[in-house]
Formats: structure tokens, C-alpha cells, sequence
């Protein structure tokens, strides 16, 4: 009877020790974000989606029955911070894979400890030397730049404009829009015969604007930028008179950028991801359900209008959870699920990773768009 | 240059000239009374943008902005009763710090309950796109509301400081702090008027260039070196200094963008400061002897 | 002599902390502990600039980013493009180059770290030299905004030029070997000679400006602190004392900013900011202006929280709260005298001369 009762004893103690790492684990998930400080109109939004995304996986049971946990890092955009966050998270926290940084600097910054230490790195900058070359553990959400600026030249060619001001912010958005316009343009017959820096803090830009309007060659301008700035500059163009067409990028991509420049916004037009449309487009389109939701979530919680910004950090998440839900807690396995994963739809386009592609966007996740009493609209012509 | 442009960049200096102007006028009032250089000058022009923006949406307009200017003052007052009356016989050094400090603090505080986003109010006259003609130039009205507002500001203030009796302590105070005291003078409390002027002065730049500039927590900062580069260039403690300096380096500025990259614009204002404070500390338009008698 | 006996518990915690850390498998904190070291090595000759010469510098982030910056940029632009140019066909003959490869393969041609290192401090000391000629000769608010001013145009420069990578920075930098092996690099597997490294350089520059302030350069120093006019009577050559003072912890921060960037792999513009400039004074004021061990004290531990976000969003907010609480009720530091006292009797030292509001 004795030996009986061992042996149950030591089948339940065998049973509990196995059934304990199929059991509920949490899984840390980093991520270091401008939330306060210079980048905070991109670090912001992106911070409050991963609050909310977390919550909503969690409260709907997790990935396969694991809670996430989100250990998030405000970098304030100081590449030092997110250079010693990095390693904390990486070694002290064990996180799983880290979503961010916000800007392109710390970003790069931060490429080779990721890669160092095998840990998946979905970045949320914008510039293209964050996934060319190709780090294997480092991925990034937003849209390439150059495909943003392929797609504003096909547009001046069917307009016929063939000669251009730039305008650009001096960010790290900037910075990698301008090289990008500056090294496509001839590919397009495209003659830039303007470039102008402006800061990122610049809180009137009418003198430039009475520069570049003196250039009588100029036919269209466009404007590179992320920071509030690009709302000036619409403003002393219009004011000062000068109604060439302007277009700007996707950092335009907020609709706080468009009441803030009121009336002088009426006809930009920029490429920009589908969220800021998401209500006009056809009920088959793949990203239809994942904008529509992630919108009305957003907006109900935080009581602001969605960006692409917070868009960029929602398809980091998800594409981790998707990743995850396939391998389980493994960094090198998520790490191989990213790189595979084919189709998936998310807010800034529908991603299609490859070993050679870790954005995994194309041309077409662009759009182009304009503004239409206070409105994005799709641009038609 | 045709003169169509020649006009247009001296429009946007004159604009960019006023603005600075106001902000050398708000640290000049605080430096007459206390010999402080108050680093947080550039926040009661953001408080001023952000609290009207805010108020806009319960009010008209001119209440709004009346309203704000008031408020702000009362944080002008709080700012000197808390931190700056108690202080006994501070070093200049301990002063800078703790008005850095508040500047710090006060940033802090407004993108908490403001958050990281722009906030503007609207064109008092017309919208983002009308533009009046100026000989062949074009600018916005609004241009000629921040112009005008800070000429009445200098005038309002130069009568406040020659007829009425405060304005006439205050003065007293500034020229001589010791013998303003000996005469009976509560010089504590002038302290404390120039905190809740000068305050008001930035409270009300901030709302008339608001719909030119945007307001952001972060405003402060920029505003408060131009206005420092500003009062210093005209003199420390001159109002007329202030305007004549801030009209020339918006203009120097405005003019700078045919030869210098925009990316370089700050850095020559800074040049500026840097080669008049070698070779001139007293400033464009101040006296040597007057800025020898100044304590530091 | 005796002012140098403290560094010996300090050389102990050091070692100490290491082995509690591989004790404990904590050796993670390592990393901040290094990164603040380099910042300390900053605020240590701030501290004497400030404290014992009297003189405000709200620019000293500049110097910091001169050093980072030059380094970086020498250390990972190819000069593969100009390799028949001469000067670059003599300096590689002189092994002043490095070549390798860069981490995805591409060819590079460099200058190499100790080259770029004394370049880069080289020059941070010529301009510290021609900015505090005249910048010195200001007092108070002037001294202040020149300072200022200072920095805000070494953070305009590194921000508008293409050489200096604009908003990114410079990534990518590599390690800097120095000697038996020992390099500075940020390398998971060389965090341990890193911390050593850190923290001897600092300890080095600890022992140096002890011994400065103890001298008739650190007497004189004080003196043009109590009264500079009564010193400049007493035939102490005021001006040049406070030069060479000024110059001394342009250096200092410099090779901070040359090191730190070897070990972070890069350096951006935040480096350069005016906010940083800020901390550092807010943290010397924290010590006690005059109190080395304070600043480097806390140096460290301000930096090492912040590093690990312990203040998360609120960082500034902390500094500037931080800043206002210790000017308003503890001006001469948060190591107040009395306890300073008691610290100093117990290493067996009681003169009390330098606890004067700064």
C-alpha cells in the first residue's frame, strides 16, 4: 500500500514537472521608444499602441495560452540610452525580441548588439541602411523611403514637372528622405535645382519659401519631413502667394499635420500607408479588418486620432505575435518565423519577408494621397 | 536680388524680430528688479499659447486670451514666491541653476498635461492661406498682429514706467536696490511685479504668435536664447535696445538664408552673441559705464 | 600626499563591485557602471572648473561631443575613395591607417583608434583654448550664455554636417584596441576589462586633479574663487590659472567623449545638447560645487539610474527637480558639511577649507 502511494506521489510529481513548461509562461517582449523628448510625435503613439496591444492580448488569453510582458524603455531618442537599454534588455530582462527604436540614429546604433546577441530587433525607423545591408535579427516596419519617393516621381512624370525644390527637416527622417530624392531623381529625368535643411524646432519658414520661390525654374516643391515644421511650410508657401503643387512624404501622415496647417493643407499630396483611409477602402482589401479595428481601438482609448506612427509599432507587435504563436519562446526561432512569414497584413501594407527583404514591404503599400476639406483622400487623376 | 524678394525676407525678419523683441523685453523687466536672468522666460511663452488654446474651447477668443495672460501671471508669481523671495543674498551662479531648474520643471510639467503634440489658435483675421500685399510682397495679417501687439507692448510699458508711481518704484529699484529700500520702498514686492509682468508680456506674445508659430511644450527653450542673444546684443535692461536688436538679428537672420544654408540659421545668431560679448559686453547699444554698475 | 588615501578604498569598491557582481551572475550592471565612469571622468573636471575655479561652463557637452565626434568620424569613414591621394598614402606607410572589414563584409581603410584619439583631444583642447581666452574673461550671466552659446553651436555643427552623419550620428565605430591586449569595445565578452578600463582612466583622472587642487595651481585657483581681484593683488596670475583649468577639463571631457564612443559603438547629437550640458552642471551642483568626491560620487550614481531608466519618462523632469531642491535648501551639495566632516575625520583628515558656498 505504501508502494502504492509513492508511486502516485512520484507520477504526480513527474506529471506537474513536465506539464510546468507547457503551462502558462510569460514571455518579455522589450521595447525602447522615443516617448518623451525631440521624437515624441513618433515615440508617443507608438508607446500607447503597445500599451494597448499588450492589454488586448493579454485579456484575450495570450499566445497559446502565454502572457506577454512588455517591458517598455523611454529612450527619449538619445542613442546612449537606447544603446545601455538595449543590453539591459537583452541580457538582464531576457526579453524575447525588442521592438523599436523610434529613429533611424539610435536604431543603428543598437543594429549590431541585436545582432551580437541574437536577439530580433523590429525597428520602427524609417531610413533603409537599417535593413540594407541585411542584419539577419533585424527587421523594420515602416516603408522604404525610396519607394515613397518612386512613387512622388512617377506621379511629377505624369504631371510633367521636371524640375524641383527639397525641402527637408533636419531629422533622421529627413536626413534619409533627402538622400533618397537626391539620388532617384535623375532615374526619373527629375533636376533638383533647390535643397534646403530646416530645422526641426523652425517655427517660420517664409524667408526659405521667398528663396526657393525666386527660382522661376522651380515646378513643384517637395517637403521631407516628420516634425510640426511640415505644417509651416504649406502655410508661408500659400500665404506667400505661391501655388506650385507641393508635395511631402509619408511623415505628413498625421491628421493633427492637416488642421494644423488648415486651409493652406487643401491639395498636398504624399504617399502614405492605408491607415489614413481606411473607412474608403473596398471591404475586400487584405488590410481592411486590421486598419478598421486598430483605429476604432485606438481612438476609443486614447481619445486621439490614430497615425501611421502608432501604425508602425502595431505591426511590429503583430508580426512578433504572429511570429511567436508559430515558434513559441525561442529568440532564433521567431527570428526564422519573421523571416518567413508571407501575406501577413498589417497597417502599413501587406508584408512579405524574405531572407534578402527584412521590411518585407513593396512599392505598393504606398498610396497616394491628398487633402480634401480637411480630409485624406486617395489621389486620383 | 529683385526688391519684390528683398521685401519679402524683411517682412519675415521684421516678424521673427518681434517675436525675439517681446522675449529680450520679458527678461529685461526681471533683470532691472533682481539682476536675474530669468531661463525660464521662454515657458510663460509657451504657458501663455497653451493655456488660451486650452481655454479657447469654453470662451471667445479675447477672453481666452485675456484669461491666459492672467493666469500666467499668477505662475509668474508662484514661480518667484516659491523659489526666487526667500532667498537670502543668493550667488549669481545658485540663481542661474535654480532658474534653469524651473525652466526644466516647467517643460516637464506641460507636456504632461498638454502631451507632445501641436496646438496653434486660429488666425485672428482670415485664415492659413490669406496674405495681404506689401509693396509687391506678400504676408500674412497675422504678421501685422505680432508686430503691432509688440509696439503697443514697448509703448504700454514705457508710460507704465515713467507716470505711474509703481512703475516709478520699480524703476527706483532697478537703478539702485539699497537706496530704493532706504526710501521706503518694498523692494521684495517689485520682485515680484517683474516676474508677474514679464510673465504677462510672454503670456501675450504667446497667444498672438501662436497661430504664426504652432505651440508645443517644448517652445520655451529656443525662444529663451534668441530672447537672451536678443537683450544682451541691445544691452542688458534696455527696452529700446531690445527692440532695435531683435529687429536687426530677425532681419540678419531672415537675410542669412541667400548665402547660408537654413541648417547653419542658429548657429549665426549664436556667432553674433558669441564676437559681441568679446568685444562689446555691454552690448550694441548699452553704455560702459552704465553695464559697469550692473552687479553680475 | 594624505589627500590621495581615499582613492584606495575607492580602487577596493571597485574591484569589489566586480566580484559581487560575477558572484551574484549580475555582471550586467557592469555596462551602466562602465558608461557612468565616463560620464564621472566629465563632471569630476567640471567640478573643479566650477567649484574650485568659480567658473560656469554650460557647454561642456560640447567638448564631450569634439572628442566622440572627431574619433568616430575618423574611425569609420573609408578612406578607401582617396587612397592615391599622398597625405592618405603617408599616413598608411606611417601605420597610422587601419584596414578591415566592416561587419557586413564592405572594405574599409581607417584611421587608426590611437591616431583618431589624440586628434580628437588634440583638438578639443586648441579650441578649448581659443574659446576660453576670451570666454574667461566674462563673469556671471555673460559667462554663462557664452558658454552657452558654445555648445549650441558644436550641437548645430555635428547636426548639419554630412561628416558627422547629421541626425543619426556616426554608428559603427570600432573597438579601440590600447595595450596587452585590452581594448575599448562594447562587446558582451569584454565587458569586465571594459569596466577596468573605464574605471582606471577615471581613477587616474581622479588622482590627477587631486593633486592639482592640492598644488599652488589649486591654491591659486581657490583663491580667484574667494576674491579674483584680491588674488590677481596677491601676484597670482588669475587669467592663466583659470585657462589652464578651463582647458584641463575641456580634455578631460574629450577623452570621456573619445572613449565612451569607442565602447557604445557610436555617438548621435544628444550628446552634443544643450539638456546634456545642463545635467552635467546639475550633478557637480549636487555633489557640492567644491567637493570632488561628491561630484564623482554622484556622477555615478545619477548616471547609472538614469542609464537604466529607473526614472523612465520623468528623467528630466527628475534632473530639474533635482537641480531646484539642492540650489534652494543644500547649495553646497547634498553631501552636506556635517556629514563630510565625519566621512573626512574617519579617513583621518579634519581640515575643513573647502566647504564654502560655491
Amino acid at each position: 500500500m505504501k508502494k502504492f502511494a509513492t508511486k502516485i506521489l512520484m507520477a504526480v510529481v513527474a506529471v506537474s514537472l513536465f506539464a510546468g513548461p507547457a503551462m502558462a509562461e510569460t514571455i518579455k517582449v522589450g521595447a525602447i521608444l522615443a516617448a518623451t523628448g525631440p521624437a515624441s510625435f513618433l515615440g508617443g503613439p507608438e508607446a500607447r499602441t503597445l500599451e494597448m496591444l499588450v492589454e488586448e492580448v493579454n485579456a484575450n488569453g495570450g499566445i497559446n495560452g502565454n502572457k506577454i510582458e512588455l517591458i517598455l524603455k523611454d529612450s527619449a531618442a538619445s542613442p546612449e540610452k537606447a544603446i545601455s537599454f538595449a543590453k539591459q534588455l537583452i541580457e538582464e530582462d531576457k526579453v524575447l525580441a525588442i521592438i523599436g527604436p523610434s529613429t533611424s540614429g539610435e536604431t543603428m546604433k543598437i543594429k549590431n548588439i541585436a545582432e551580437q546577441a541574437r536577439t530580433p530587433l523590429l525597428s520602427c525607423g524609417a531610413a533603409e541602411v537599417i535593413v540594407n545591408p541585411v542584419a539577419s535579427y533585424v527587421f523594420k516596419t515602416p516603408q522604404k523611403d525610396s519607394y515613397a519617393v518612386k512613387k512622388i516621381f512617377m506621379e511629377m512624370n505624369k504631371m510633367g514637372i521636371s524640375k524641383i525644390a527639397v525641402l527637408a527637416g533636419n531629422t533622421g527622417f529627413g536626413k534619409a528622405g533627402k538622400g533618397q530624392l537626391l539620388k532617384i531623381a535623375p532615374e526619373f529625368g527629375i533636376d533638383v535645382v533647390e535643397v534646403e535643411v530646416y530645422d526641426k524646432k523652425s517655427n517660420d519658414l517664409s524667408a526659405v519659401v521667398a528663396k526657393i520661390k525666386a527660382n522661376k525654374d522651380v515646378q513643384a516643391v517637395i517637403n521631407w519631413s516628420i516634425v510640426p515644421a511640415q505644417a509651416i511650410v504649406p502655410k508661408n508657401m500659400r500665404q506667400a502667394g505661391w501655388d506650385v503643387p507641393l508635395f511631402q512624404s509619408h511623415g505628413f501622415g498625421n491628421i493633427k499635420y492637416v488642421e494644423a496647417a488648415g486651409a493652406a493643407a487643401e491639395g498636398i499630396i504624399f504617399p502614405a500607408g492605408r491607415l489614413l483611409i481606411a473607412d474608403t477602402l473596398p471591404a475586400d482589401n487584405p488590410q481592411k479588418g486590421v486598419l478598421t479595428n486598430y483605429i476604432k481601438n485606438y481612438e476609443a482609448k486614447f481619445n486621439e486620432p490614430a497615425s501611421t506612427f502608432g501604425g508602425h509599432a502595431y505591426d511590429a507587435f503583430a508580426i512578433l505575435m504572429a511570429a511567436i504563436a508559430e515558434a513559441g519562446n525561442d529568440r532564433d526561432k521567431v527570428r526564422t518565423a519573421i523571416e518567413n512569414m508571407k501575406n501577413f497584413a498589417g497597417t502599413g501594407g501587406v508584408f512579405n519577408f524574405s531572407k534578402e527583404d527584412h521590411n518585407g514591404l513593396d512599392i505598393d503599400a504606398f498610396q497616394m494621397m491628398t487633402v480634401k476639406d480637411g480630409k485624406f483622400v486617395a489621389y486620383e487623376k | 536680388m529683385t526688391s519684390e524678394l528683398f521685401i519679402q525676407y524683411l517682412l519675415a525678419g521684421i516678424t521673427y524680430g518681434s517675436i525675439y523683441a517681446i522675449v529680450a523685453i520679458g527678461f529685461n523687466i526681471i533683470y532691472n528688479a533682481t539682476g536675474i536672468i530669468n531661463f525660464a522666460q521662454g515657458e510663460f511663452v509657451m504657458f501663455g499659447g497653451m493655456i488660451s488654446i486650452s481655454l479657447l474651447q469654453f470662451m471667445p477668443l479675447p477672453i481666452a486670451i485675456a484669461l491666459a495672460v492672467i493666469l500666467t501671471m499668477l505662475i509668474g508669481a508662484l514661480i518667484e514666491i516659491c523659489f526666487i523671495r526667500w532667498l537670502k543674498g543668493p550667488s549669481v551662479l545658485r540663481l542661474i541653476i535654480i532658474t534653469i531648474g524651473i525652466s526644466i520643471l516647467s517643460r516637464e510639467v506641460a507636456v504632461h498635461i498638454w502631451g507632445e503634440s501641436i496646438r496653434s489658435l486660429p488666425y485672428f483675421v482670415g485664415n492659413e492661406i490669406t496674405s495681404i500685399p506689401v509693396f509687391g510682397a506678400r504676408i500674412s495679417p497675422q504678421v501685422l498682429w505680432v508686430v503691432a501687439v509688440s509696439a503697443l507692448m514697448v509703448v504700454a510699458l514705457g508710460i507704465f514706467f515713467k507716470t505711474t508711481s509703481v512703475g516709478r518704484e520699480m524703476r527706483a529699484c532697478a537703478s539702485n536696490r539699497k537706496a530704493a529700500t532706504l526710501c521706503g520702498i518694498n523692494t521684495a514686492n517689485m520682485v515680484t511685479l517683474s516676474f508677474i509682468l514679464s510673465a504677462g508680456m510672454g503670456a501675450l506674445a504667446g497667444c498672438v504668435m501662436s497661430p504664426i508659430t504652432y505651440s508645443q511644450y517644448d517652445m520655451g527653450t529656443g525662444l529663451a536664447i534668441k530672447g537672451f542673444t536678443v537683450a544682451i546684443l541691445g544691452g542688458l535692461g534696455s527696452a529700446g535696445g531690445a527692440v532695435a536688436a531683435g529687429l536687426l538679428l530677425g532681419v540678419i537672420e531672415a537675410f542669412s538664408v541667400s548665402v547660408v544654408p537654413l541648417a547653419f540659421q542658429d548657429a549665426i545668431a549664436i556667432t553674433i552673441l558669441l564676437i559681441i560679448l568679446f568685444i562689446r559686453p555691454q552690448g550694441l547699444f548699452g553704455s560702459k559705464e552704465a553695464s559697469a554698475l550692473k552687479e553680475f | 600626499m594624505k589627500r590621495l588615501l581615499p582613492v584606495l578604498p575607492l580602487l577596493a569598491c571597485v574591484i569589489g563591485v566586480q566580484l559581487l557582481c560575477s558572484a551574484t551572475d549580475t555582471l550586467y550592471y557592469l555596462t551602466q557602471m562602465t558608461m557612468s565612469a565616463y560620464y564621472s571622468l566629465l563632471i569630476i573636471a567640471l567640478c573643479v572648473l566650477m567649484g574650485y575655479a568659480g567658473q560656469i561652463s554650460l557647454g561642456h557637452a560640447g567638448f564631450f561631443a569634439i572628442g566622440g565626434y572627431i574619433s568616430a568620424a575618423l574611425t569609420t569613414h573609408s578612406l578607401i575613395p582617396y587612397g592615391d591621394n599622398g597625405l592618405v598614402k603617408f599616413l598608411d606607410s606611417s601605420g597610422m591607417l587601419l584596414s578591415g572589414q566592416s561587419l557586413y563584409g564592405e572594405e574599409l581603410l581607417v584611421v587608426s583608434p590611437g591616431v583618431a584619439c589624440v586628434v580628437a583631444v588634440f583638438t578639443a583642447a586648441v579650441i578649448a583654448v581659443f574659446i576660453g581666452i576670451p570666454v574667461l574673461k566674462l563673469k556671471g550671466h555673460y559667462l554663462a550664455m557664452a558658454t552657452l552659446g558654445f555648445g549650441i553651436i558644436i550641437y548645430r555643427v555635428v547636426l548639419a554636417v554630412e561628416y558627422f552623419g547629421e541626425a543619426d550620428g556616426l554608428s559603427e565605430v570600432p573597438a579601440f584596441p590600447l595595450f596587452a591586449g585590452l581594448s575599448v569595445s562594447g562587446n558582451f565578452v569584454d565587458r569586465v576589462q571594459n569596466y577596468y578600463i573605464a574605471w582606471g582612466v577615471l581613477l587616474l583622472g581622479m588622482i590627477l586633479l587631486l593633486n592639482l587642487i592640492d598644488s599652488r595651481v589649486g591654491r591659486g585657483l581657490r583663491g580667484v574663487h574667494g576674491s579674483e581681484e584680491a588674488a590677481d593683488a596677491m601676484g597670482v596670475n588669475t587669467s592663466r590659472y583659470k585657462l589652464q583649468t578651463f582647458v584641463l577639463s575641456a580634455v578631460f571631457a574629450a577623452v570621456a567623449g573619445v572613449f565612451l564612443t569607442h565602447y557604445n559603438g557610436g555617438i548621435g547629437t544628444s550628446e552634443a545638447g544643450v539638456m546634456k550640458s545642463v545635467r552635467y552642471v546639475a550633478i557637480v551642483a549636487v555633489g557640492g560645487m567644491a567637493n570632488l568626491w561628491g561630484a564623482l560620487l554622484m556622477g555615478v550614481v545619477l548616471n547609472f539610474l538614469s542609464l537604466r531608466g529607473v526614472f523612465g519618462s520623468y528623467d528630466d523632469a527628475v534632473f530639474g527637480l533635482i537641480l531646484i531642491g539642492i540650489m534652494l535648501f543644500a547649495p553646497n551639495g547634498i553631501l552636506s558639511i556635517s556629514v563630510r566632516y565625519h566621512l573626512l575625520r574617519l579617513l583621518g583628515k579634519n581640515k575643513q577649507d573647502d566647504g564654502k558656498e560655491a
